[in-house]
């Protein structure tokens, strides 16, 4: 069995779309959507949901008024600037570190899990897919993707699939660790732009140098700077980046998800094609 | 006032808006890139850097001379990342969110803070426009506490603008909150509308202003546009799918250069921006 994720560095570039492609093309697999703090995928492949589950993860303070003494320590150890001086804690600021809660003379402090969030297993017309959605304004989502990767490759074990499709998250920080680390390949979508070439530089250096995975690279939209694309190409081979595609500038990638269809099931022009082989490549290689 | 430009899905531009906004306003006027995983203010505002400064977290670092491997710090430690093992202590340092309780509560004092790099950040002016970035160390997961150490640079003093990471979880919420006014940067697409309420969300949640910017306005469909009619959030301006806006932005040219009548647009925008955060 063969872990993917798609990520990009830069958000925008295209990632889902890619991913949802890859969702239709490749046989026998589990999907999972790793963005969930924007998760996008399921407006294509239209889940319906078989089993859903609380996300309990991390605690808040909470000082109870009339415990209170006032004397001020909490205050003092908060790193966090959390404690407002007179004494309420702001659940947006708070770490969750029980650091007040522990030093609180009178334990004047609760200190309860938060509910984080959900995640669901659910029926797609492409197979099974893992999926989740982060409360708002919380935090943890990389524990939120560790635990979505885990359940889809329990699944992926149970079905003997031969995939796992997964749609990461933009950026190199803590959700894209979460997302990429142990998995067998990672196709990074990037687009012929400074911003975008910037952006996959340290992409690169995270996912294939910092942690050795095996990293192929695309260029979405390519035709919006052939030269910039070059020279994103020219990059690759350099560092011995797998170059596997680059796909024109069409709306009509627009109109397939305006219909929530991925782009293979919508045309069978040069879009699905260019994906359809950038997935050959991929797959023969790892 | 602080203006903040965030977006929930990525690539709607908050960048060019954070840019044009910041380029047409000329004067007295402050970038903050807290984009600090993949920052991409600095090619469109092109400043000319000071040498970088790295910034730190404090992790503890334990004296085993005076450990008494009594196990208080593993039992305060949220986040596993310091463990005492009968005669060994462990220290995780990327696991350690810096809060201190392991060395506060520590009975021998064998517990002392030392930095864990987080990455750097760099400043710059270009004309009126004095330009502040953090970047994530590669491999660093936590950008929050550099987000906090980008924004130690605000100047009251001055208009600031906040480019925002995308997403709507932690590195979001740390760059926009205390600002006057969010701007909501999306696309009338099934994605942006999706991602856009989220960030309505999140941004209500924290009780802040809000607007919205629609970018290529002419893709997609209505979608966005009734559901901000329904909501009541007014949509501040609209930027036309334009090959040559993607080209330019391609090449790191800002919108305002391609087409200077946009400053007029974006300095309407302020205004307006101005007028409702105060009111």
């Amino acid at each position: 069995m063969k872990e993917i994720v798609i990520i990009s560095g830069k958000g925008g570039t295209g990632k889902t779309t890619i991913t949802a492609a890859f969702a239709a093309l490749a046989k026998n697999k589990v999907m999972a959507d790793c963005d969930v703090d924007a998760a996008d995928l399921h407006l294509i492949l239209s889940p319906d949901i078989q089993h859903e589950e609380d996300f309990y993860s991390g605690k808040t303070a909470f000082i109870r008024e009339n415990d209170c003494t006032d004397c001020g320590k909490c205050l003092e150890v908060c790193q966090f600037a959390a404690i407002s001086p007179d004494f309420i804690v702001d659940p947006v600021a708070c770490e969750g570190c029980g650091v007040c809660v522990y030093f609180c003379p009178v334990d004047a402090i609760d200190f309860n899990e938060n509910l984080s969030g959900s995640w669901f297993i659910s029926n797609t017309r492409f197979g099974t897919m893992v999926h989740a959605r982060l409360g708002i304004a919380e935090e943890n989502s990389g524990k939120l993707v560790t635990l979505v990767r885990r359940q889809a490759k329990l699944l992926a074990e149970k079905q003997n699939a031969d995939y796992i499709i997964v749609d990461g998250a933009p950026g190199i920080g803590c959700p894209v660790i979460s997302s990429i680390t142990g998995a067998n390949a990672v196709l990074v979508v990037t687009e012929p732009t400074l911003s975008g070439r910037h952006d996959l530089e340290r992409v690169v250096s995270l996912a294939a140098g910092h942690f050795q995975i095996h990293t192929f690279v695309c260029v979405n939209k390519y035709d919006l700077n052939a030269e910039m694309t070059d020279q994103i190409e020219g990059y690759c081979q350099e560092n011995n980046i797998g170059f596997v595609g680059k796909i024109p500038y069409d709306t009509i990638v627009t109109d397939a998800m305006v219909q929530a269809k991925t782009i293979i099931e919508f045309s069978d022009g040069v879009i699905a094609k260019e994906i359809g082989i950038m997935w050959e490549k991929i797959n023969r290689s790892i | 006032m602080i203006i903040s430009i965030a977006s929930g899905k990525g690539g709607t531009g908050k960048t060019t808006v954070a840019v044009n906004l910041a380029l047409s306003l000329e004067n007295n006027v402050q970038y903050l890139d807290c984009d600090v995983e993949e920052p991409n203010g600095h090619i469109f505002i092109k400043p000319e850097f000071q040498p970088p400064i790295t910034v730190g977290t404090p992790i503890p670092e334990v004296d085993k001379s005076k450990c008494s491997y009594c196990g208080k710090c593993g039992e305060i430690c949220q986040y596993n990342a310091i463990l005492v093992i009968k005669n060994n202590v462990l220290v995780f340092p990327e696991l350690c969110h810096s809060c201190a309780g392991c060395w506060l509560v520590c009975p021998e004092d064998a517990i002392s803070p030392i930095e864990r790099e987080l990455g750097i950040i760099e400043q710059g002016n270009n004309g009126g426009v004095e330009f502040i970035h953090g970047k994530l160390r590669i491999g660093e997961a936590m950008s929050p506490p550099l987000i906090r150490k980008v924004k130690e640079k605000i100047d009251p003093a001055k208009t600031v603008i906040i480019d925002a990471p995308p997403g709507t979880s932690c590195p979001v919420i740390e760059s926009i909150k205390k600002s006057d006014f969010i701007l909501l940067v999306t696309e009338p697409t099934p994605f942006g509308l999706n991602d856009l309420k989220l960030a309505v969300e999140m941004v209500r949640s924290l009780k802040l202003k809000l607007g919205v910017i629609i970018n290529r306005s002419d893709v997609g469909n209505d979608e966005v546009r009734d559901y901000c009619a329904e909501e009541n959030i007014p949509i501040l301006m609209e930027i036309k799918n334009d090959r040559k806006i993607a080209e330019a932005y391609s090449r790191g040219v800002p919108l305002v250069a391609l087409y200077p009548e946009y400053r007029a647009k974006f300095q309407t925008l302020y205004h307006d921006i101005e007028r409702r955060a105060g009111a």
